[in-house]
């Protein structure tokens, strides 16, 4: 009988790339955004098996409930109804992959040749430490942070607005 | 018992395919899709090293930080599409072939 945590392991990577897969093969958008979804939650399992569980929580009320609906917003305002599956991969999938895998095969050497620690230490909640970092030694990074929601905010309004003509511009 | 090495594995798979979704997609969506796959991969791998390191709270921090900056560069980079798509009426990257419109 395997144990939980490789139980619990295995069925969030099938989720997690599963997903993933969709996301990058799939011929219709809306299909391929709504398995991000799925590539999302299996992302925010692993960061509760990794003890981040404020990360897992903000992960799924911000990347999900966030991100993932204004690109769907987004699809589902340019999409056009009447030919859905209008993303096909382009003839650079073959040169695409080949570079993917040449990628892949490094890493993979990587993670073979080196040594990691075997030791796998116990899952503990960590809010309270993510809490006093981000106002203690992580303060200016985070004060940065919110400079830079105020910005994009600001500029997805200005971007996306349609050009207002003033009275004096109509002539 | 999964080790550090599967969780970087997962991650390291994650990348690949996100970076497939980048080169290949046509969609504009599609490839801000991919975008968001690497992310997932990049912060995936900040938290596995704090975990199994020693626990010195910089992989955390980090990964919400890069949850913010992938926020952001999703609403800008949709406002400009749909700016684009008002303008172009297609959001096709082997369409967009001018500056001017």
């Amino acid at each position: 009988m395997p144990s939980l945590d490789a139980v619990a392991f295995w069925s969030l990577a099938s989720l997690t790339l599963g997903s993933a897969g969709g996301v990058a093969f799939s011929r219709n958008i809306i299909r391929a955004t709504l398995s991000l979804l799925g590539t999302l939650m299996g992302v925010a399992g692993f960061y509760a098996m990794l003890s981040a569980d404020f990360l897992a929580a903000s992960q799924v009320l911000i990347y999900v409930g966030g991100t993932l609906t204004l690109i769907l917003f987004a699809v589902m305002l340019t999409a056009r109804m009447s030919e859905p599956d209008q993303t096909n991969p382009s003839v650079g999938a073959p040169i695409a992959f080949a570079a993917v895998a040449a990628l892949l095969v490094v890493l993979g050497r990587t993670l073979e040749l080196a040594d990691f620690p075997e030791a796998a230490p116990v899952a503990a909640p960590s809010t309270a430490r993510l809490g006093h970092g981000l106002l203690g030694e992580f303060l200016l990074p985070f004060e940065l942070g919110s400079v830079l929601l105020l910005g994009a905010l600001i500029g997805a309004v200005v971007l996306a607005r349609r050009a207002v003509k003033r009275a004096w511009e109509r002539g | 018992m999964p080790t550090l090495a599967h969780f970087l594995a997962v991650a390291g798979c994650l990348l690949g395919l996100g970076l497939f979704a980048v080169l290949t997609r046509r969609n504009i969506v599609g490839i801000l899709l991919g975008a968001e796959l690497i992310l997932n991969a990049a912060a995936l791998n900040f938290v596995a090293f704090e975990h199994f390191g020693d626990h010195a709270l910089g992989g955390q921090v980090f990964a919400v930080f890069i949850i913010v900056i992938a926020a952001c560069e999703a609403a800008i980079a949709l406002a400009i599409m749909l700016q684009v798509y008002r303008s172009f009426r297609t959001i096709d990257t082997t369409r967009l072939t001018s500056l001017k419109f």
